[in-house]
């Protein structure tokens, strides 16, 4: 009976600090609450109407001194606190470097995590202590939303659009995965654990293709082969040519010009109609479903668009082939 | 004309004067139509009521067993859509707005009656409609009507619905118009802006939010009954739509419908503790223009409601920046109202509790609300049960205690009948503390991270539930109390002898209770005073009416 | 003092205090036509706001994915007829003057003139009823209304005849690619799949229903309440009234001069921008 929760655990650096602002903002909450209440009740008790006793002269009702300082007073504490706050969220939420990047795809009602080295998981997120993680959260029906409350951190998964979410797990343990948003039927069951293991252990897990946990099976479009364990990227360059990309892209004998997408993860993409747009998950994704919507400068928009022809599970490994290509050195960064 | 002499129950006034049914369904008068308000959100407030009965019940266990999921989310929606927009949204604004408007500035009516009657059909007609949708199977989108759940998956009737909360909406619209144009055009001579009660100012920065965003959420509930069906994709992606954009439409109104509920109460707060303190309110202009600052910041906030879903840093930077700006004026509040209380002379009487309850329970709504406005919290608490427990500790602990203190402190007025003051206490009392029992737990829950709308939860977190659980039961109990005793006080309560019963000042106080005639006063008065003109506050007894400091005469006639 | 003595007296007080209570042009909460006529000028203001914003919801929301999907909202509203679009603007243009004389008439108690000039209105406002009713049988008919049968086949035989729009087939897929043609020379902007075509056509039509549909409800509303305001003119007129409320005329007038303006908002960006 005594180990009744208070407060979540606390397994990420993110969490440490968004604790302490938590804790710090409860501090002055607590401090203004009880000035107000303990002062409300003790006022009311001692100007009681029978109270004949106390002192009620002078009773002046406006004073702009006290006005502007309980307005300023206030005012200054939570510019401060404001501050505080946006600048922790932004170091958290703005694109960082040197991440671990899982693919994480919601749907009515479960969650797919995606390893780069090929490992699925459903439900579940295997990730390692001490490791910068960058989760890219997309969904493929209604609004959900991914939210890990050891670490503090929670990303809706919208429809159409990769939602970027950073934090470094730090204690090894199993925590809750819960969807956040309501999402219709069963919200309440799309939940999960997010396990982190020591890097050691999460290697070992990894190399074991996920500890007999989901391995690299046969997603629902072409790509992946079966039984093999390949990564992420591997699935990707598979699926790049069961659907034919391979005819114009990465085909030095190629009939049409197209755009080298060696250079295109982490770069900075010049369009044809002057803007300058980031080569990233976003960017990819868009220019595979729907490539007229930004033209890459100097060439013609000859690709064929692929909406409803590719599944999440599929950009997300096409977007780790193309990332792959540019880590790997074939010409990238 | 001569004075009409108080001559005990059988006196004719509003409510005696004419009696058939049509007298009711087709009045034009001010006070009968805030009555059938009344009496329709009251029965609008038990329904959403039962629907949270039936919430608790469920989480009274971690495995959802008690309902479906299905029916789990059919429950919380109905208790959101009823409550929100057939109980808070119209609750002080349709009823103690249309009762006391015209009283408190000395007019014989709103400026447009006939648009006051409308009103209220159309809102009954939304009502209808909702029930309808309701009874037919129910719908399961939560109150919100996110996108593009609720215009692609979601079953059910929620057009229907929708063309329902779209009506109500143009009810409260009606409302506003007519409160602006009646409290610019309808005071009374003498009556000049900073003589205003400020209960009235309260009414006139709703009116603005009503006036200018709901027509915004009319449109954009409509354009997702239109997507449900045609299949334009407006909001759905799969169709080529944006859903965020919808996020951006709703909040826009429904953030500023938070203040439609808020703002009332706490002009009420302002006349109560006025009242039984004896003492005007400290700061008037500070209390009054606050509230005009945060119906206009209250504009500008609506996108600390989407951190979490990936928009623009700098966008989210500056809605957070606005929402710590739009704190300051509920604080300047609390604090003038703390500065009243000081050196005044106060009575512990029901409305009172009420008030001091709102203040205890507003302090702690509005507080957690900095958990909320900090960006690297928010994200951490939005969609849990912080959330949750914060908005029922402003909008219930804040939106209803300000109503109920409203009844208690108008009830003789209205009906000309004491409420059972012992009830009334005890009432209060379960109130206040079945509330911080249901809902304080709440933000433990929240902080721990279990998410809002679950059906079913994890074993640890069980033992807060039940708690919390156990609290709905004292505060429904609290809820019904009043129900019961204020409807036996219409015919068995004390009949109210003497001219203004709490030693209150303002113009509603004048007139005898219940208000006599369906033209309020008999002439019309002219101002020369202040509001709150409560004068020495060393005279022993705030319940000897003064000679009518207010009103000096008659204008024409 | 009994109910019907209070009633009496109460009718008495109001028929006596020197204002037009008796007559019913003044409401009987107003203390002067002054309070009254301002009263209903501000509300009606009022109520104009709430307008705007109602239609600037919706004009946003438009704006969003006109830039979204710049091509095919291009290409969807070549199949509007501007004449059609051309004709109502001038036929709600000159019903706007005639409520402008219809108004200075009521000012001047000149109750046939105002009675000729609502009705002159009143005949506008049809006459753009009945045009809007042939525009939508045209939308009908080519199954541009986005309901169960919509198909966005005369959008693409248009475009195509017109050089802007080009099918293609890949891999056995067919594909339409967006462009101009200029001197013979096709240039592709975009390429689109036939579904997404649809898609965001319909979203073009759906976004031009609902806006005209809303704005032809607020016609057909200011039509009936036109209506009731020629017969009391004429009522007035047949009487002799000396004197009558100009206020309602002058309320609706202010009406109706929205329902214009708002078309006249309408009107090029669903019609005319991009051609």
């Amino acid at each position: 009976m005594w180990n009744i929760p208070f407060v979540p655990p606390t397994a990420s650096e993110e969490g440490v600090s968004i604790s302490i602002l938590y804790w710090a903002i409860t501090a002055l909450a607590v401090v203004f609450g009880a000035i107000v209440l303990f002062g409300v009740i003790y006022l009311a008790v001692r100007y009681r109407a029978d109270n004949n006793a106390v002192d009620r002269s002078n009773a002046v009702d406006s004073d702009l001194r006290v006005e502007l300082a309980w307005t300023l007073v206030p005012l200054v504490l939570a510019l401060i606190i404001f501050g505080w706050a946006a600048k922790l969220y932004a170091d958290i939420y703005a694109p960082r470097e040197g991440y671990y990047e899982v693919f994480v795809i919601g749907k009515q009602w479960m969650w797919h995590c995606q390893h780069p080295n090929g490992v699925r998981e459903n439900n579940v997120l295997t990730l390692p202590a001490g490791r910068l993680v960058k989760a890219s959260i997309i969904s493929q029906d209604v609004i959900h939303a991914f939210s890990i409350p050891a670490f503090r951190v929670k990303r809706d998964a919208v429809p159409g659009r990769y939602n970027a979410m950073y934090f470094t797990p730090t204690k090894p343990g199993e925590y809750h995965l819960f969807c956040t948003e309501y999402c219709g039927t069963k919200h309440s069951e799309m939940i999960g654990k997010v396990i982190v293991l020591p890097e050691e252990e999460f290697q070992a897990w990894l190399e074991k293709g996920g500890q007999g946990l989901a391995t690299a099976t046969t997603s629902t479009g072409g790509g992946a082969a079966a039984g093999g364990t390949l990564t992420l990227a591997q699935q990707g360059e598979q699926t790049f040519k069961a659907l034919g990309c391979n005819a114009c892209h990465m085909n030095p004998n190629s009939a049409v010009k197209v755009p080298d997408i060696t250079q295109t993860w982490g770069n900075d993409i010049p369009l044809a109609d002057g803007r300058t747009v980031k080569g990233d998950e976003a960017y990819i994704r868009e220019s595979i479903l729907n490539p007229g919507a930004k033209i890459h400068k100097g060439f013609q928009n000859l690709m064929p668009p692929y909406q409803g022809q590719v599944s999440e599970e599929q950009l997300v490994q096409l977007i780790a082939y193309i990332k792959s290509l540019a880590d790997s050195g074939t010409g990238g960064n | 004309m001569a004075t009409a002499t108080y001559t005990g129950t059988e006196k004719p006034n509003y409510l005696n004067w004419k009696t058939s049914v049509a007298s009711w369904l087709l009045t034009y008068d001010h006070k009968r139509i805030a009555i059938l308000y009344l009496v329709s959100i009251s029965v609008f407030f038990l329904m959403g009521g039962l629907a949270a009965a039936l919430i608790r019940m469920e989480l009274a266990t971690p495995r959802g067993d008690l309902l479906t999921s299905d029916i789990y989310n059919k429950m919380f929606t109905t208790h959101g859509v009823i409550m929100i927009f057939l109980f808070l949204i119209p609750s002080i604004p349709a009823v103690f707005g249309n009762f006391l408007l015209p009283l408190m500035i000395g007019a014989r009516d709103v400026a447009f009656p006939r648009l006051n009657l409308l009103s209220w059909y159309f809102f009954m007609a939304g009502a209808l409609m909702v029930l309808i949708a309701l009874f037919r199977g129910g719908i399961d989108t939560g109150w919100t009507f996110y996108t593009p759940y609720s215009s692609s998956f979601a079953k059910g009737e929620v057009s229907l619905a929708i063309v329902g909360v779209f009506l109500a909406g143009f009810a409260s619209i009606f409302t506003g118009i007519n409160f602006l144009v009646t409290i610019h055009k309808m005071r009374a001579p003498g009556m000049t802006w900073f003589r205003l009660p400020l209960f009235v100012w309260a009414m006139y920065a709703t009116s603005l939010i009503q006036v200018l965003g709901t027509p915004v959420v009319a449109i954009t509930l409509l354009l997702v009954a239109v997507e449900r069906t045609f299949r334009i994709g407006i909001f759905d992606p799969n169709l080529g739509g944006d859903p965020i954009l919808y996020q951006h439409l709703f909040w826009f109104y429904s953030h500023p419908a938070v203040y439609i509920m808020i703002l009332p109460a706490m002009g009420v707060i302002s006349e109560v503790i006025s009242a039984f303190s004896k003492r005007r309110v400290f700061g008037y202009h500070f209390v009054a223009f606050s509230s005009l600052a945060i119906a206009i910041i209250g504009f500008l906030v609506w996108g600390h409601h989407m951190f979490s879903t990936g928009q623009s840093m700098y966008a989210g930077i500056v809605f957070s920046f606005l929402t710590w700006i739009v704190a300051i004026p509920s604080a300047i509040k609390t604090f003038n109202w703390m500065a009243t209380i000081w050196k005044g002379r106060v009575h512990w009487d029901t409305p009172m509790l009420y008030a001091l309850g709102f203040m205890g329970l507003f302090v702690i709504g509005g507080l957690t609300g900095l958990h909320l406005a900090a960006m690297a919290t928010n994200v951490h608490l939005t969609d849990t049960y912080f959330i949750v427990a914060h908005f029922h500790y402003v909008m219930v602990g804040g939106a209803i205690m300000g109503y109920l203190a409203a009844l208690h402190f108008w009830w003789p007025k209205m009906t000309g009948r004491m409420y059972p003051e012992g009830w009334g206490k005890l009432a209060a009392m379960l109130v206040f503390v079945g509330f911080n029992l249901t809902f304080f737990p709440q933000f433990i829950l929240g902080y721990m991270g279990m998410p809002r709308r679950y059906h079913s939860y994890p074993e640890e977190w069980a033992v807060l539930n039940v708690l919390s659980t156990a609290g709905s039961s004292v505060l429904g109990l609290g809820y019904l109390l009043p129900v019961i005793y204020l409807t036996w006080s219409l015919k068995y309560g004390k009949v109210v002898t003497e001219r203004n019963p709490w030693g209150a000042r303002g113009l509603e106080w004048e007139l005898v209770d219940p208000v006599p005639d369906p033209h309020n006063f008999e002439r019309t008065p002219i101002v020369t005073r202040p509001a709150y003109d409560y004068g020495h506050p060393e005279e022993p007894t705030g319940f000897v009416p003064k000679p009518r400091p207010v009103v000096v005469g008659g204008k024409d006639g | 003092m009994s109910v019907k003595e209070l009633e009496k007296t109460a009718t008495l007080e109001h028929a006596t205090d020197g204002h037009h209570h008796g007559d019913g042009i003044l409401g009987e909460q107003f203390e002067t036509m002054e309070q009254q006529n301002t009263s209903y000028l501000i509300g009606m203001w009022a109520f104009i706001v709430q307008e705007v914003l109602f239609f600037g919801a919706i004009f946003a929301a438009y704006a969003i994915y006109r830039f979204k999907y710049v091509m095919e909202f291009t290409l969807a509203h070549h199949e509007l007829s501007v004449p059609i679009g051309t004709l109502n603007t001038f036929v709600l243009l000159f019903s706007s003057y005639t409520m402008a004389r219809a108004v200075r008439a009521a000012m001047q108690n000149r109750h046939k003139r105002q009675a000729f000039y609502l009705f002159l209105t009143f005949i506008f406002a049809g006459v753009f009823m009945v045009n809007k009713y042939f525009e939508y049988s045209a939308k009908f008919e080519h199954h541009l209304f986005p309901g169960g049968d919509y198909d966005a086949h005369s959008v693409v035989h248009h475009a195509q005849e017109k050089g802007e729009l080009r099918v293609v087939e890949e891999n056995g897929r067919e594909f339409y690619e967006l462009g101009k043609t200029r001197d013979g020379q096709f240039t592709a902007f975009t390429k689109v799949t036939p579904e997404e075509f649809e898609q965001r056509t319909r979203l073009f039509f759906g976004f031009y229903f609902v806006m005209t549909g809303l704005h032809g409800l607020h016609v057909l509303i200011g039509m009936i309440i036109i209506g009731v305001l020629i017969g009391r003119a004429w009522i007035d007129h047949l009487k002799n009234k000396p004197i009558a409320d100009f206020m309602p005329v002058e309320m609706t007038g202010l009406y109706w001069h929205l329902v214009d303006i708002v078309w006249i908002f309408l009107f090029p960006l669903l019609y005319l921008i991009g051609r």
